[in-house]
């Protein structure tokens, strides 16, 4: 067979030559595009948090961290700039806290399962395809359980049932989290700890989970993170309160909720409060993903 | 301790009873966390599927269609919000997708130094981090008031379509799927990301070598490859638009009525619930769950497929 | 040392290179490259590893443009037109001059979508099916696989999947093909399936393979550079060709002692 029986016209014999042809006006025109899309989903973030910085830094005081809400106070009068969300501070400390303290150990066992004595398992894999299906059930979903399992239960709204509601938020991120960790921990560690004779929550107790705990700490602090800023879980769990609450069986304020609340109304110090508040929550957000990317950078 | 043949003072080969128990316990107690995950998610769909009950007996099927939304006179049907809710989520995945997949291409093709590349990824990882509430703020006092010179323009130029026939206000369904396209956005170029970077670079040279250009190689040989991926993420930011709550409460206006209109107010099954549940009782709280009930299902619906899909190419990849 | 083989050489040069240096940013990888490759010949480069081969041989089609570190001084003229001038298109250079690489990489299509991939680039026109038929035949694969057209590319054996990507390569009619190591990954029956395919190939072809196997080079090529590598105070290690003639020459009498060792196994 010979090249003859090939058409000519293909490769052989074309101009080396940069020329403008529609293939090389298309590539210019996509690049230009997805270069207009980066732009286009940054204006968005910094937009934002221009706005929450410049409007919220107008009322960044001590007293937002001591006082209690004020009452609507109109703009001419001496009492605008009064008052500050300390209960509503208190109230994310305590229900996410609350989330924490169900959430973690839960994750972190259901993790060590995943990885020490399932890895690879047809159960594991189940139980990771359940896990991906409830960090996937909208936020508001677990308010409605926490509001049927708790506060219908109690028949009072409650800062245990917000945190209850969170902790079923965060599961799924911290067991996810957790399991990577532990499943990136290299096996000659567990071979040498097993081969000296530990038993196997030895092992894991130890040697694997010491090994694990940078990884899982940032876990955790994204998951607490976002457990923060949540509101949808909140808003009919915790409710609210205008004042100091320290009893996790009653209504208790967040800042995520005080966010929700003061947006809506008309007042205009109770919207300055709502942009300081936001203020707070992005500026813990932002902490704890930077602290996240330097505890894993460090190792 | 059972004292074995005493030839070895101090230490035993048997291990004491104890300690196997211990051993077989720590690994009993992870096992029932770990299956703790699956009785949680049952326990949601069945205790929201038990208090619906009876607005499931008294409304049945038609609580799918019914469009009022009464309190008072205890007539609850959800058509409104379910339409919401899909359409709302539909406008943010028609924004979102293209651009979302565009900042994909721009953090995986090596159009910017690394230098600049990397930061960029962690600030589109940051616009997911910001609490949703935060995004109703700002959409609030800043997104709708810029919307309203150039959606009063589309008005007053295309009224006629059906879509536009309404005169914008600052709340309505327009300003929550385009608040909630900005919130899926992370989502989807992360996953498309990921699953772009993911092709075999050996293929990325094989298209070149053939002489394909950049874009040649990424329509016809990246983006096929990695189309599971992508379609997984988009499924994922589409289950995660559907249950979004505080920012589509805060803009969306709550209207009880549907409208074919964008301009219009309108609401979603989460915009209901997070409007309601505080004050409702009775067989509201029962309407109430079933509206959640069914935002549980279409979110598992969507949740379940986009797992599928995405294991599927998890293991093409292995 | 070039004089010598041009002396020896009748047919016409595909490339001529002069002095090509080749950096990653600003370590020094291959040095002072001078070579002729002959038309409708194959050309076999070989030495140890790390001497600069195959990153010679990527220079050929611009595939190094990817790297972005990558840069070369010095001149390759292909059919006497600088490949690296500033007017060349690095894609229209691909086209023609085609490469298949060390693992074969077939794109996860169809056997037949794999062939149609070059010429519907290009915008051809003409009977897909009967250019996806031709190329299958010279790429020495129709046979094994006329039934299956519609199958994955990425579903049949290594050594297929080799030649397939052959065919894809042949299917857009280029001058070159370039092989970067091309049975590397196979066993030895695939092996020689390749290696008689090659010989056929270069009636119509002009091949460049690069080569760990020195068996190969010896059987299949016409000529042969043999790749040094020396290493600078700092210890980078910088590749140069130290011989480089008729493969007989190189493997019967080569003129340098390095060679003479590589060749006979005694280094590398």
């Amino acid at each position: 067979m010979t090249s003859q029986e090939f058409p000519a016209s293909l490769a052989k014999g074309r101009s080396l030559e940069r020329a403008v042809t529609s293939k090389t006006i298309f590539s210019n025109v996509m690049t230009g595009l997805v270069f207009a899309c980066a732009l286009l989903a940054l204006i968005p973030l910094f937009a934002l948090l221009f706005y929450v910085i410049s409007k919220g830094a107008v009322r960044l005081s001590p007293q937002l961290f001591t006082q209690l809400p004020p009452p609507p106070f109109p703009r001419d009068s001496p009492q605008f700039s009064s008052g500050g969300f300390g209960n509503a501070i208190v109230g994310t400390f305590m229900t996410v806290g609350l989330g924490s303290l169900i959430s973690i150990p839960f994750g972190i066992f259901a993790a060590i399962y995943l990885s020490e004595f399932a890895r690879d398992t047809k159960f594991a894999n189940g139980i990771n395809f359940f896990t991906n299906v409830l960090s996937g059930v909208p936020s508001i979903v677990m308010g409605v359980f926490a509001y049927s399992l708790i506060v219908l239960a109690t028949r009072s709204y409650s800062a245990m049932a917000a945190g209850f509601a969170l902790a079923v938020l965060m599961l799924p991120t911290i067991v996810r989290t957790s399991a990577e960790a532990l499943e990136a921990v290299p096996s000659n560690l567990r071979q040498a700890s097993v081969g000296l004779g530990a038993s196997s929550y030895q092992t894991v107790l130890k040697v694997i989970l010491p090994a694990a705990i940078p990884a899982i700490v940032t876990g955790i602090i994204l998951a607490i993170a976002r457990a923060a800023g949540e509101t949808a879980p909140i808003i009919f769990t915790a409710l609210f309160s205008n004042f100091w609450n320290w009893d996790p069986w009653r209504p208790t304020a967040t800042l995520s909720v005080l966010v929700y609340n003061f947006a809506i109304t008309p007042f205009a110090n109770w919207q300055e409060l709502a942009w300081a508040a936001s203020l707070v929550l992005i500026t813990l957000v932002l902490f704890a993903n930077v602290l996240a990317r330097w505890i894993i950078r460090k190792r | 301790m059972a004292p074995a043949v005493d030839n070895n003072p101090g230490m035993s080969y048997e291990r004491t009873q104890t300690a196997r128990t211990v051993d077989s316990g720590f690994k009993w107690v992870t096992t029932i966390f770990a299956f703790g995950i699956v009785v949680t998610l049952l326990a949601i769909a069945l205790q929201v599927g038990i208090d619906a009950f009876p607005a499931i007996q008294k409304f049945g099927l038609s609580f799918f269609t019914g469009v009022r939304w009464n309190p008072v006179e205890d007539i609850y049907g959800a058509w409104t919000q379910i339409y919401g809710t899909l359409v709302t989520a539909f406008i943010a995945l028609l924004i979102a997708v293209p651009i979302g997949v565009g900042v994909a291409i721009i953090l995986s093709e090596d159009f910017l130094p690394s230098k600049v590349q990397q930061p960029l990824v962690f600030l589109v990882e940051l616009l997911a981090a910001i609490p949703s509430v935060v995004f109703g703020l700002w959409g609030i006092f800043v997104l709708a008031p810029f919307l309203q010179g150039p959606m009063t323009w589309l008005h007053q130029t295309f009224g006629w379509i059906p879509l536009f026939s309404t005169p914008p206000t600052g709340r309505g369904i327009y300003i929550a799927a385009i608040i909630l396209s900005i919130m899926i956005l992370p989502i989807i170029s992360s996953i498309s990301r990921d699953s772009l970077v993911g092709v075999n670079p050996s293929l990325r040279q094989a298209a070149y070598g053939l002489g394909a250009t950049r874009w040649e190689t990424l329509f016809q040989v990246i983006i096929p490859t990695a189309i599971s991926g992508i379609i997984g993420g988009v499924m994922l930011a589409l289950g995660r638009a559907m249950g979004e709550t505080m920012a589509v409460t805060m803009l969306i206006g709550n209207a009880n009525r549907p409208s074919p209109s964008l301009f219009a107010q309108g609401s979603t099954i989460s915009a209901l619930l997070a409007n309601q549940f505080a004050e409702a009782s009775g067989l509201q709280v029962a309407a109430l769950m079933y509206a959640a009930l069914i935002l549980f299902g279409l979110t598992l619906l969507v949740n379940v497929l986009a797992e599928v899909v995405v294991r599927k190419v998890e293991i093409k990849k292995l | 040392m070039t004089s010598n083989l041009q002396q020896s050489v009748q047919t016409d040069n595909v490339f001529h290179t002069e002095n090509v240096n080749i950096y990653y940013g600003d370590f020094l990888a291959v040095k002072e490259v001078n070579l002729d490759v002959p038309k409708n010949a194959i050309t076999a480069f070989i030495g140890p590893s790390g001497c600069g081969k195959s990153t010679v041989l990527r220079c050929f089609n611009r595939l190094n443009d990817l790297i972005k570190s990558f840069h070369l001084d010095g001149k390759i003229l292909y059919h006497g037109q600088d490949l690296y001038a500033p007017e060349i298109d690095a894609v229209e250079v691909r086209r023609q001059i085609g490469m298949v690489f060390q693992q074969p990489n077939p794109f996860p299509k169809s056997i037949y979508d794999n062939i149609a991939f070059g010429p519907r680039l290009l915008g051809y026109k003409g009977d897909m099916d009967e250019l996806v038929e031709r190329s299958l035949k010279r790429g020495a694969l129709w046979e094994d696989v006329k039934d299956k057209l519609k199958a994955m590319g990425t579903d049949i054996s290594g050594g297929q999947q080799q030649r397939l990507c052959i065919a894809r390569a042949i299917a857009v009619q280029p001058e070159v093909i370039l092989m970067d190591e091309p049975c590397a990954a196979l066993d030895p029956i695939s092996t020689l399936k390749i290696e008689d395919l090659m010989q056929e190939l270069k009636e119509d072809y002009t091949l460049v393979i690069v080569t760990h196997n020195m068996q190969q080079a010896s059987r299949a090529s016409d000529y042969t550079a043999f790749f040094n590598v020396q290493a600078n105070e700092k210890g980078q290690r910088t590749g140069f060709i130290e011989e480089y003639d008729r493969t007989e020459s190189i493997f019967q009498s080569p003129k340098k002692k390095a060679t003479q060792e590589y060749v006979s196994g005694r280094f590398g």
